[in-house]
């Protein structure tokens, strides 16, 4: 489904990443895993034409996505739940959910995606009218997975989702993950939290200061002694 | 002092604030989307009123037909400045584009200047506006009336194009967040376009009641009106649009109630805006609506 060849991206001469090539398959979980600095949100950045690459290419279901606008990927069914999560604080949480299905016009699709997303978060329904930045760190990032999905993605991209948020609701938070996946959605995810990210995965790729070193199924990394070095090596590394 | 003249400062009051409310309004817009002082938007006021001019004087084109022309044409300049100065710079660093908006409008000061001579023009105001009605013992222009009824018809429009539909939905986001607005599928630079056509106008509308007003024209007559209204946006809070109307208000009220009641002051008629903005500055740098402590630019 997306395709990454050899990318290569630099901040002003410094090269964040350094020739990764890696693949996610239609209708799997796939995790990027590995330390601060390592490039993995840069790599979810680039897909989403955020940032220009060295050189490299991106292909999206035979096409070359390095040639879209990033405001066209919602269209083309790739969305992004950014690190931080980034809601709008000065708008409310319908407004929020509502600007995630701005591509689109099917206002009957939209219903009934409404009324998925809420039964997946009820307290987004509760708290409608709210203004987004007087929500909690974890009800925030529900309504920034719930404002991706209203775009109806094909391909979800998380970064970081359990950043900064207490232990029970980074549960939740894998649990609906999984819930979401069920629905056929593919799913690219980026963690620190290796281990829980994993867990769920199909595929994994372990990323290390801009190079792929590792792949595999999410238990064959579980298990294996290089992931647990190049897990705990982080500190080292950074 | 009477109650009718009170009464009749008060509505030249309210109609100068209006004027200063609309003007102010482009530039907390263009500072919520861009955080951005917009210093070229006096002169595209100033513009407006050249348009109007040339509509209905050297056209002779009816003023109800030159006046919506002119909104357009004031809209496309604010497009065509954000365009051709601005964007080119968006990610170079603040000051940048600071300085190419103060280039902007020593640019269409000049090209004033050149194009329409230094010379003041008079300004074709429609007799419907100009006419006199009588209240009680006290005799007002029918244009004074107007000013606030008109600024209030833009007003609500606005707020409704900005809370009641996507578009505005999506204008709110960008001011919040340009890369996540991009990631949900809004077309940025169409947003950013809009907002400036959409400030510019309302400071065509400005313009043509300023005209109206104050019937002559002059390529340098946006300088103090474009200063006073920044002032004014930022005494209610740059970047809250409510704020830029509150803020005009108070300017236009005070400017005029100074006169009123300290008739020695009279000179000191245009400090009085400058005295206000050091007062707030120092003493609530955010403004009245302000609440996030505002970027240095």
């Amino acid at each position: 489904m997306l395709k990454i060849e050899d990318l290569v991206v630099a901040y002003g001469g410094i090269e964040a990443l350094k020739g990764i090539s890696f693949e996610v398959q239609e209708g799997k979980i796939v995790t990027l895993v590995g330390a601060n600095g390592a490039g993995k949100s840069t790599t979810l950045r680039t897909i989403m034409g955020l940032i220009k690459p060295v050189k490299g290419s991106i292909t999206y279901r035979n096409k070359d996505l390095l040639k879209e606008k990033t405001q066209n990927m919602a269209k083309a069914g790739i969305t992004l739940v950014p690190e931080g999560r980034r809601v709008f604080s000065n708008l409310t949480v319908l407004e929020n959910l509502k600007l995630g299905a701005f591509c689109r016009s099917d206002e009957k699709g939209i219903k009934t995606d409404f009324e998925w997303i809420y039964s997946l978060f009820p307290i987004l329904k509760e708290r409608s009218w709210q203004l987004a930045g007087t929500l909690s760190g974890g009800e925030q990032q529900m309504l920034a997975v719930g404002r991706a999905l209203l775009s109806r993605p094909k391909l979800l991209m998380m970064d970081e989702p359990s950043l900064g948020l207490a232990p029970l609701i980074v549960k939740e938070i894998f649990r609906i993950i999984q819930e979401i996946h069920k629905q056929g959605v593919t799913i690219l995810l980026i963690e620190q939290n290796a281990n829980a990210a994993l867990h769920i995965a199909d595929i994994a790729y372990v990323l290390e200061t801009g190079r792929i070193t590792l792949h595999g199924t999410g238990n064959d990394l579980l298990s294996n002694e290089e992931v647990k070095k190049a897990y705990l090596g982080h500190k080292a590394a950074k | 002092m009477t109650l009718n003249l009170f009464l009749q400062h008060l509505s030249n009051g309210i109609s100068l604030g209006s004027l200063y409310a609309l003007i102010a309004i482009g530039y907390t817009m263009v500072y919520g989307i861009l955080r951005l002082i917009n210093f070229a938007h006096g002169d595209i006021f100033m513009m407006a009123t050249y348009f109007a001019f040339f509509g209905v004087i050297i056209f002779a084109i009816p003023w109800y037909i030159s006046f919506p022309l002119v909104l357009i044409l004031t809209a496309l300049l604010g497009i065509l400045v954000e365009a051709s100065a601005y964007r080119p710079l968006r990610d170079a660093p603040k000051i940048s584009i600071l300085i190419s908006a103060i280039g902007v409008s020593f640019l269409l000061e000049n090209l004033a200047t050149v194009l329409f001579g230094g010379v003041p023009k008079p300004f074709p105001t429609p007799e419907i506006f100009t006419s006199m009605v009588k209240i009680g013992t006290v005799s007002i222009q029918k244009l004074t009336f107007y000013i606030p009824v008109i600024t209030i018809v833009f007003l609500f429009s606005l707020f409704y194009l900005i809370y009641r539909t996507k578009t505005g939905m999506a204008m709110r986001a960008v001011s919040r967040d340009h890369e996540t607005a991009k990631v949900m599928g809004i077309n940025v630079n169409l947003i950013i376009s809009l907002t400036f056509g959409i400030g510019s106008a309302l400071a065509a509308v400005g313009g043509l009641m300023w005209g109206m007003k104050f019937p002559q024209i002059a390529p340098l007559m946006g300088i103090i009106p474009g200063l006073k209204c920044f002032i004014a946006a930022v005494i209610g809070g740059i970047g809250n649009i409510y704020g830029a109307v509150i803020g005009g208000f108070i300017l236009g009220i005070g400017e005029i109630m100074i006169v009123a009641f300290l008739p020695d002051l009279t000179g000191y008629r245009d400090a009085f805006a400058f005295i206000l903005l050091i007062v707030i500055l120092l003493y609530k740098p955010t403004g009245i609506m302000g609440e996030k402590i505002a970027e240095k630019v």
